[in-house]
């Protein structure tokens, strides 16, 4: 292996780098109230912002699984006109503030909006502010990890398994259970995992589609903002606990699976 | 038996091929690489579409462009060994071969069972836990001829069963692929661009170039009269095209050749290396052909050296070392090439 000396400015340089990330976190820990942080975490409106946040997640991420796969199956697979275009939107919250997702939400399925009017009159079905609205935030933002992932990983599998299977007598959709499902699925796990962790940081478009209500959409990062005006204390706890949750993730990852994003 | 018109036009490549093969034989499809050979496997077992023709198996229409007949792929008694094989990576051995059976609604337990003899009678039961990964080029073969024989195909394609394995274990496996495809009752084509896989496993050649056969016999029949440069390369023989008037050739390259068949008519005219004599200066004597050259190429083969002449006829001569310290010979130096009347074998194009 070479052994290369670093520049000086190169080595300065980095090194503020690593403070940049490293300080917010020794903050964190400097403002940890140590005595009071267990009655800090299993503090009811904690247990539920955290109840509440896994819900979100876990259910945004299935929404997304449901949904994505076929959607990246289809970029992957059919040249069907505008491809391009609709992949462009589809990623585009993966860009987009937040904030902004969860207003055009709030004017597609708001009270008054273009589907939710509908939903409204018809069937008397209300999603904003309710946690329905909150995991359909989480999938609006999340679900862009998932496709962009499922996609790469169904354009580099080897499409003659599928047809080697077919050959064998295999339907369609026995192809895609047997084979292609199993043979993307690091792709299917990294892209859920993604997904997961983008669900479960989510925060403006939830305000703005869902609000901040305690028990219903009031999530883990809404309940840390909210805090951090009353109880700093309790903020900084329940960050702590956030960030034991991304960096679990992080580790069980490894950068294996992140390798290919 | 297997009737197969095939016509298919895929980027650059013009496929027209027509393909016979009954039960009683081993075809093998020959040709170089983007030959087509590949595409016409796909079109058989149904992976493509055929733009025109027909397909026929056992009496039975798996494809008819005019009718718009398309049976697909998984609905065609046809069992197939890819090249490199392609066992599904996330299977073990037996769950490869177990696959087919499954897909046609045979029960778990029973499809283990029946993939188990398979693997059983092909000698590789020991493997039969093994993912893919854990298997040699040999047993992977194996695994993947049980796999496309354990649905009962009436038609087995084989894809350059040989080409992903070592040199060192080809002749070992082509042997026992050999015993392999005799016990096997139904269709047998297979798809190779080695001629020597071609001679040792079929009894048939169809000798496919650009998208077209130019050939089509046993293997004595083809390497007799070759119909094509890349036949002729193979066998290693001079291959010649032109007009033949009462036993003189007026070849497309321009010069003429006079041989002692008094033919008529467009011909090929095939001399063999060494019937091909080189001399210093224009030889005396009988010899009907002799022409001036230049030594192109001089490669030594065994015992024995390739000289590629060129001059107003391109050939290649195979003499002995001696005659060429004899003559003196050097790439790029001057030769005298003469091939005697009776040793060019003409034939009908």
């Amino acid at each position: 292996m070479r052994r290369d000396r670093p520049p000086l400015a190169f080595a300065v340089l980095a090194a503020i780098g690593v403070a940049f990330f490293l300080l917010p976190l020794l903050g964190l820990l400097y403002r940890t109230p140590w005595n009071t942080a267990l009655a800090e975490l299993t503090a009811s409106e904690a247990l539920t912002a955290l109840r509440l946040s896994l819900v979100v997640s876990v259910a945004a991420t299935a929404l997304a699984l449901l949904l994505g796969i076929p959607l990246a199956w289809m970029y992957a697979r059919i040249a069907f006109p505008g491809r391009d275009l609709f992949r462009a939107l589809t990623t585009l919250p993966m860009i987009l503030p937040p904030v902004v997702g969860g207003v055009a939400l709030l004017f597609a399925f708001g009270r008054r909006g273009l589907v939710g009017q509908f939903l409204d009159t018809a069937f008397g079905i209300r999603i904003p502010f309710t946690t329905a609205g909150a995991v359909l935030a989480a999938t609006f933002v999340a679900m862009p990890f998932l496709v962009l992932t499922v996609e790469a990983g169904l354009r580099s599998m080897d499409r003659r398994y599928e047809d080697a299977a077919r050959t064998l007598g295999a339907s369609r959709s026995l192809v895609f259970r047997r084979v292609t499902l199993p043979l993307i699925a690091p792709s299917i796990f990294a892209g859920a995992v993604l997904c997961w962790a983008r669900a479960l940081g989510e925060f403006g478009a939830t305000i703005t589609f869902a609000g901040s209500l305690p028990g219903t959409t009031q999530t883990l990062p809404l309940a840390i903002y909210n805090a951090l005006e009353t109880r700093p204390e309790g903020a900084v706890v329940l960050s702590l606990l956030l960030l034991a949750v991304s960096l679990a993730i992080l580790i069980a990852m490894r950068d294996r699976y992140l390798r290919a994003f | 038996m297997l009737s197969a018109n095939v016509s298919v036009r895929l980027g650059v490549l013009d496929l027209d091929v027509s393909l016979e093969a009954s039960a009683a034989e081993v075809v093998a499809v020959l040709g170089p690489n983007g030959a087509g050979k590949t595409t016409l496997l796909r079109a058989i077992a149904g992976l493509i579409p055929i733009d025109a023709g027909r397909i026929e198996l056992d009496g039975g229409v798996l494809d008819d462009v005019a009718r718009g007949v398309h049976v697909p792929a998984e609905l065609r008694p046809i069992g197939v060994v890819f090249q490199d094989y392609l066992l599904f990576p996330h299977l073990t051995a037996v769950e490869n071969v177990a696959f087919g059976l499954r897909a046609h609604g045979v029960k778990n337990g029973e499809a283990r069972a029946r993939a188990m003899e398979w693997l059983e009678r092909l000698g590789i039961a020991a493997h039969a836990g093994s993912r893919p990964q854990a298997l040699s080029g040999g047993q992977a073969q194996r695994v993947a001829l049980a796999r496309a024989l354990a649905t009962n195909p009436r038609l087995l394609l084989l894809d350059e069963p040989l080409a992903a394995l070592d040199a060192s274990a080809r002749g070992e496996i082509r042997r026992e692929l050999k015993r392999h495809l005799a016990s096997f009752s139904g269709i047998r084509v297979l798809i190779t661009h080695d001629p020597l896989e071609a001679l040792a496993l079929a009894d048939r050649l169809v000798i496919v170039e650009a998208g077209r056969v130019v050939q089509r016999g046993s293997a004595a029949e083809v390497t007799a009269r070759p119909r094509s440069k890349y036949v002729a390369d193979l066998v290693g023989v001079n291959l010649l095209r032109g007009t033949a008037h009462a036993g003189e050739i007026a070849l497309h390259a321009g010069a003429t050749l006079r041989a002692a068949e008094p033919v008529d008519g467009e011909v090929f005219a095939v001399i063999h290396p060494r019937a091909v004599a080189l001399h210093r200066a224009h030889p005396e004597g009988s010899p009907r052909n002799v022409w001036r050259g230049r030594a192109a190429t001089v490669d030594l083969q065994g015992d024995r050296v390739r000289v590629r002449v060129e001059g107003d006829i391109a050939i290649v001569a195979e003499v002995t070392p001696a005659a060429v310290s004899e003559l003196a010979l050097a790439e790029g130096g001057e030769v005298w090439a003469s091939v005697k009347a009776t040793e060019i074998a003409v034939y009908p194009t």
